[in-house]
């Protein structure tokens, strides 16, 4: 009894908790270090970008012919695509170190301590981004090496980067809170799947959409992974439509904020059920 | 005096979970209510879905109970939840640590999310693992150490932030005899020597036994019995004797035989096995390898014992422990 009167403090309801801003930073160190024990897994995720890149560049080398395609190079129009594409692909992943987490009892654990749900959220993406600029990194070296050239200069390759960022943010966050309410690896790879393929092809990925029918360019139009992708082309290009880049920008970053912020609530949900 | 006096406090805990379409919820706790005392272990016994997980679940922030209170610490656990997480220490039932980190970077990550300068995570960390005799193994990556290893280093990462509840879910689940026997000491210095409060949950008599101060018994949601070990045993008169058959007592002969000799309590059939409360023991069982005997019954043993905490069980919720196991144990499958 006396330890308790004695400190005063610990009764008042008042416990000191860390800054969002370092939680983060612990919580990003955590999955960094776990992510780089283990650099095979990530380029194991680029077998597939890679292949995509070399096969269909040569595949469809002829398309930049038919009318209407406003590209002269296939493989220049591709690449950045194949970016947006890997960048969505391999965040899908992100949420099995959740579900990981919670067959193990470190979920639990964390959830029980005073960490902000944001931070856990915040840190397992910041690690995932830098997944996907190295990622991106490496498809613009295996596109430029297999001869795709771009006009517009380092801040092309910078919006391209941000781009793909925000796509693998967004889409990581989206499969966390998928982890979060299923708690299955099965039902969180199943759903990935099914949702991947639609925003891979429903969007200028592959194809100028002046090609495709009108209402797959509808469709795109409200595809997050289009607008990275046209983003990064306009920037890209020789004499790029600022206004463009900025809106789809735009687009791309109020999107990732609104998933981050509904992911991060389904830590609730996950609480509820337990 | 403010609900500080008692370090865990839980109140008329209710607690359901849906059971899936068209079934009735799942009653996990059903007006549960205890108190512990600073620097006491409690035990929390009971089989498989009585509801021991979902209390300490709901102790722990984790989970929210419908109605009823509880304070941790003196602390309110829905309305000063930060302040229930800080001052608790939580070992859950599955390994806690992460298997891809070194068991100094579970320790020092906690420590940091607990509040402490990295200077004061890395010191506390190297004396965890000193403690736990993990220091050899410190700069190993998790998912090389053994069961009993992994146990250490969860309770270590319990311990980082020097709780003042530690929170135990069946911690020795799954450890073989000597890992087991380890924890305990380590458990019981613990208690002794820094005064934490524990709260243990246990389906090891035995475990309850040797670790609980007090014992909370509990069954269906509730609990049915509480005290020390030895107040729940004294309880109880008489010695507990137990017979072997060799064949089920299927038709209930052995068991009429039995209930009519005196100083025979109620018995209770459990496979082979019949239990009996008697008066003195030293004078039950002559008596009852004699009437066997006259009858023809073969039998494998006869044992007469003091009360244990079987007994004590047995009393408070009507059936052996043992098969309060292997009925229950598939309801909270689906909670837990």
């Amino acid at each position: 009894m006396a330890t308790i009167t004695a400190n005063p403090a610990r009764t008042t309801g008042t416990a000191r908790r860390g800054g969002l801003v370092s939680q983060t930073g612990y919580i990003t160190g955590r999955w960094l270090r776990a992510q780089y024990r283990s650099p095979a897994l990530i380029a194991f995720t680029l077998v597939q970008p890679a292949i995509w890149l070399l096969l269909f560049g040569q595949l469809f080398k002829g398309v930049v012919a038919l009318p209407g395609f406003g590209d002269s190079s296939y493989i220049a129009f591709l690449t950045p695509g194949i970016v947006m594409m890997t960048a969505l692909m391999t965040s899908g992943w992100a949420g099995t170190t959740f579900i990981a987490d919670m067959e193990r009892g470190v979920m639990d654990r964390m959830l029980t301590s005073p960490v902000r749900r944001g931070a856990l959220m915040a840190g397992q993406l910041i690690s995932n981004g830098t997944t996907t600029v190295i990622q991106t990194i490496i498809v613009f070296a295996i596109g430029i090496a297999a001869g795709a050239r771009y006009d517009g200069g380092a801040v092309g390759y910078l919006v391209t980067i941000v781009a793909s960022m925000l796509v693998g943010t967004a889409f990581g966050s989206l499969s966390n809170a998928v982890a979060l309410l299923t708690r299955q690896q099965e039902a969180l790879i199943g759903i990935f799947q099914f949702v991947s393929l639609p925003l891979t092809f429903l969007s200028s990925i592959m194809l100028d959409l002046e090609l495709a029918p009108h209402w797959v360019q509808v469709a795109a139009r409200y595809n997050p992974v289009d607008w990275a992708a046209v983003a990064a082309r306009q920037a890209l290009s020789a004499d790029p439509d600022w206004s463009s880049v900025a809106r789809h920008g735009l687009y791309l970053a109020a999107f990732t904020l609104i998933v981050g912020y509904l992911s991060t609530r389904a830590f609730r949900t996950y609480q509820r059920s337990v | 005096m403010p609900s500080t006096s008692h370090a865990l406090e839980a109140s008329d805990l209710v607690k359901t979970y849906p059971a899936g379409r068209k079934k009735p919820p799942v009653r996990a706790l059903d007006g549960l209510t205890f108190a512990v005392p600073e620097g006491v272990v409690l035990g929390l016994l009971g089989p498989n879905g009585a509801g021991k997980s979902t209390t300490v679940k709901i102790l722990t922030t984790l989970s929210r109970a419908d109605s009823g209170t509880a304070t941790v610490a003196g602390f309110d656990v829905v309305k000063q939840q930060n302040d229930v997480r800080q001052a608790i220490g939580y070992v859950p039932q599955k390994s806690s640590s992460d298997p891809m980190a070194t068991g100094v970077e579970n320790l020092v990550l906690s420590g940091r999310i607990y509040g402490l300068s990295r200077q004061e995570a890395v010191r506390r960390a190297a004396e965890l693992l000193e403690r736990f005799d993990l220091t050899e193994a410190g700069g190993r990556q998790v998912r090389t150490y053994s069961g009993g290893m992994q146990r250490k280093l969860d309770v270590a990462l319990g311990l980082v932030h020097r709780p003042r509840v530690l929170f135990l879910d069946e911690p020795t689940t799954g450890l073989d005899p000597e890992a087991r026997a380890d924890l305990w000491n380590e458990v019981e210095r613990l208690s002794d020597n820094e005064g934490l409060t524990v709260l243990l949950t246990t389906h090891y008599l035995e475990e309850a036994d040797r670790l609980a101060d007090q014992l909370a018994i509990v069954d269906h949601g509730q609990v049915v019995a509480e005290g020390t070990p030895e107040a729940l045993k004294a309880e109880l008169r008489g010695d507990s004797v137990q017979v072997e058959l060799v064949d089920a007592d299927v038709d209930g002969n052995v068991r009429r035989l039995l209930g009519h000799l005196p100083g025979i309590g109620e018995i209770v059939v459990d496979g082979n096995t019949l239990r009996a409360r008697v008066d003195r023991g030293a004078t039950a069982v002559p008596a009852v390898l004699g009437a066997l005997e006259e009858k023809a019954i073969p039998v494998t043993a006869v044992t007469v014992s003091r009360p244990s905490l079987d007994d004590v069980y047995l009393q408070y919720t009507g059936r052996s422990f043992r098969a309060a196991e292997n009925t229950v144990g598939q309801v909270e499958g689906s909670a837990a």
